[in-house]
């Protein structure tokens, strides 16, 4: 008798039951088309700017992860999902450009975050200095899309935007490379001391982003840099021959749009690849126990580096693509606050899962942009329309509390994220199913025993 | 043939001698125990075997090889790997992923090959799992491989210990306690399966043991440890009535109960 087999067996509550129902023959597919269809219409039928158009967008973000859930086949899962990212989300992001830019930073975090998650999630290596990766791979755009290069280079020119391409590359490998030279120091270390160690390290880059104005001028201080060159726009001639006439702005947000997901693509890709491999399984030992871990053959230097490599590379190239996003770069915004809310994202989604750690990103980010902003401007409204909200309580001060409080609640109650690895899910909760403990019960006395004592 | 020569090996922490001029020939193919009272330096011999401490002075050769100093991974990927005193389980993985990482010295792939899931990966991780299952077959924990190590009972969780251990394809195995915890007949199947790690797979055994029963009955050699020296070699009969051996155990305040158990 296996565990499995009890536990659908005994899933007799209603939730259970609805499950159950839910997953049985055509239901899974009719129920996500039916989301599906009832979301994109609303987002296609009304895209005004409001509360309810962003819980909408939730709405639709939440349905990728139903399709990932959803038992159907892979095939219709990937149609499904291509379709409404390919195409309902660019067309409302026409209709509506507000939103597409909210889209695509959720995007961009959530490829940050599984950067992260390698990390800590895989690794088990505390790391609260992520975020100087991000911040070397804007710079470095910044820098050499900018005149700020003829400082450092005499005489040289900015490079042309056609050259962001080659610099996607170029900050992967310059993030990986900051990567190894920010773990090397901490390699002996674990737990809180590795955590402090990053925090210093990662406020060191964003110091020196502060301070290279003198007596070279690499990084323009706290000014920041203005003017980061942006790539060509390839598409605007497919555009044009398909007889669509957008802003350029527009084209831009669609392009950075489409990049992004690309990206993201790709790192989940990469990430999921890797945590499948022997290198992975190498991580999740180093993890559980680094002593055994070593014992049992696995270069702990080599992984560990290895670990901090690959996490620190897609910041690099999501630095990159921040900068020219943006077009506008400075110190504050790689602050420790910065490393703390993509760490929350990785803890809030599920530690060590790859779709927990994006629902984690996707979350955040909409409820840092949008969500609780857009509360907090409802609020004001009702009360100068004179709801007996207190007039010390200014609803835009507060709107952080809110999410304090969310993560708070989401530790006490569900510690292993919102979508957790399918093995920690099991580690966190003891009292449900465990397996029979039939090694103990049997009081059978074996034959062997007597012949060993004799 | 020795298969693995300790060389007047010497551990010190700052003022403390944990080993001190240890030498030591294990014979290939033999089943070895290291006995001692508590403290007397046993595990912090099998931690500089396995490369976690580097000697104070001393030689290991192993195989013909001089391994003193080499990294613990290293050591492994040579052939000698371990099982801890007290269980170290990668506790939230599953039984068959604690085999898989044991693997890990004997897989090649690398990260572009991994990233681009070569034929060449997809068939040794297909090889590797069913490798794995064969060694959890041999320990008969093959029916629980998908549960996580920490939901297994004590009893399983240290056989699984010696899978993880046969997965690094060792020429040599070190068991610290083995037997540590157990009721009678969960010993009697330890000592069982420790005789068939050397009688089915041909891996040279040395273990730490306090239970004096399964020391006596498994062991080929013993070799006796006292505040970090030798103090006495030989074969099981010559060491149940070594006078030194004796004392050493008297001198410890269990003893009593040793000694019983030597003499019984």
């Amino acid at each position: 008798m296996t565990a499995d087999n009890r536990q659908v067996g005994q899933s007799a509550s209603l939730w259970g039951q609805l499950r159950a129902m839910a997953g049985r023959g055509p239901a899974p597919y009719v129920l996500t088309l039916a989301y599906a269809a009832i979301v994109s219409a609303l987002l296609l039928l009304n895209p005004t700017t409001g509360l309810g158009t962003d819980m909408v967008v939730v709405l639709f973000l939440l349905l990728m992860f139903v399709i990932y859930r959803a038992p159907t086949m892979l095939a219709f899962k990937l149609t499904l999902g291509t379709i409404l990212l390919a195409v309902v989300m660019p067309v409302f992001g026409v209709l509506n450009p507000f939103y597409i830019d909210v889209v695509t930073k959720a995007g961009m975090f959530a490829a940050l975050a599984l950067g992260l998650n390698v990390v800590v999630g895989f690794a088990g290596l505390l790391d609260l200095g992520y975020v100087a990766f991000f911040a070397v791979g804007a710079y470095l755009w910044g820098i050499f899309s900018t005149p700020q290069i003829s400082n450092i280079v005499p005489g040289m020119e900015p490079l042309h935007g056609s050259w962001f391409w080659l610099f996607l590359a170029i900050g992967l490998a310059v993030g990986a490379f900051f990567g190894v030279l920010l773990g090397l120091p901490v390699l002996r270390l674990r737990g809180d001391y590795l955590a402090i160690v990053t925090l210093g390290l990662g406020e060191v880059i964003r110091v020196l982003a502060t301070n290279l104005d003198r007596p070279i001028n690499i990084t323009n201080g706290a000014q920041g840099i203005k003017d980061v060159g942006r790539p060509p726009l390839f598409i605007e001639p497919l555009f044009q021959s398909l007889g669509i006439t957008i802003s350029r702005l527009q084209e831009y947000q669609l392009y950075f749009y489409f990049l992004v997901l690309l990206v993201l693509a790709l790192t989940v890709f990469v990430v999921h690849r890797l945590n499948d491999s022997r290198i992975g399984r190498a991580w999740t030992a180093i993890r559980e126990d680094e002593t055994a871990a070593i014992a049992m053959g696995i270069p702990l230097v080599r992984m560990k580096l290895l670990a901090f490599a690959v996490g620190a590379s897609f910041a690099g190239t999501m630095g990159v693509i921040f900068s020219a996003l943006q077009t506008f770069i400075n110190p504050p915004t790689f602050d420790l606050l910065r490393s703390i809310g993509i760490l929350s994202m990785v803890i809030l989604g599920g530690m060590g899962s790859i779709p927990g750690t994006m629902l984690g990103a996707v979350i955040v980010t909409l409820l840092d942009l949008q969500l609780l902003p857009r509360i907090a401007n409802e609020l004001a409204a009702l009360q100068r329309r004179g709801v007996p909200i207190p007039s010390w309580f200014d609803p835009a001060q507060y709107q952080r509390l809110l999410f304090g409080l969310l993560l708070v609640i989401m530790m006490i109650f569900r510690p292993e994220g919102l979508l957790p690895e399918d093995r920690r899910r099991q580690e966190l909760h003891h009292d449900e199913p465990e397996p029979a403990p039939e090694a103990k019960t049997s009081p059978a006395v074996p034959e062997s025993a007597q012949s060993v004592e004799g | 043939m020795a298969l693995l020569e300790a060389k007047h090996v010497t551990k010190q922490f700052g003022g403390l001698t944990a080993v001190n001029d240890v030498s030591l020939t294990i014979e290939a193919g033999s089943i070895v125990s290291v006995i001692g009272p508590n403290g007397a330096g046993k595990t912090t011999f099998f931690n500089v075997l396995t490369g976690i401490y580097k000697p104070t002075s001393g030689a290991i050769v192993f195989d013909g090889k001089d391994i003193t100093g080499l990294r613990p991974d290293q050591i492994t990927a040579l052939g000698i790997c371990r099982t801890f005193q007290n269980i170290r389980l990668f506790n939230a993985m599953t039984v068959l992923e604690n085999v898989l990482v044991g693997m890990h010295t004997r897989l090649n792939a690398g990260l572009w090959q991994i990233l681009f899931g070569t034929p060449a990966v997809r068939a040794e991780e297909r090889a590797s799992l069913n490798r794995a299952r064969e060694l959890l077959k041999f320990v008969n924990l093959d029916h629980q491989r998908n549960q996580l190590a920490r939901n297994l009972p004590y009893g399983d969780q240290r056989r699984l210990e010696i899978a993880r251990a046969l997965a690094a394809s060792p020429k040599l195995i070190l068991l610290d306690e083995p037997t540590a915890g157990m009721n009678p007949q969960e010993t009697a199947e330890a000592t069982e399966l420790i005789r068939r790690l050397r009688d089915e797979l041909g891996i040279t055994v040395v273990l730490i043991e306090h239970d004096m029963r399964v020391v006596m009955t498994i062991s080929e050699r013993i070799t006796v440890l006292d505040y970090g020296t030798k103090i006495a070699e030989g074969l099981p009969d010559e060491i149940r009535s070594n006078p030194r051996v004796i004392e050493a155990y008297l001198g410890k305040g269990a003893a009593a109960h040793g000694v019983e158990q030597v003499g019984g």
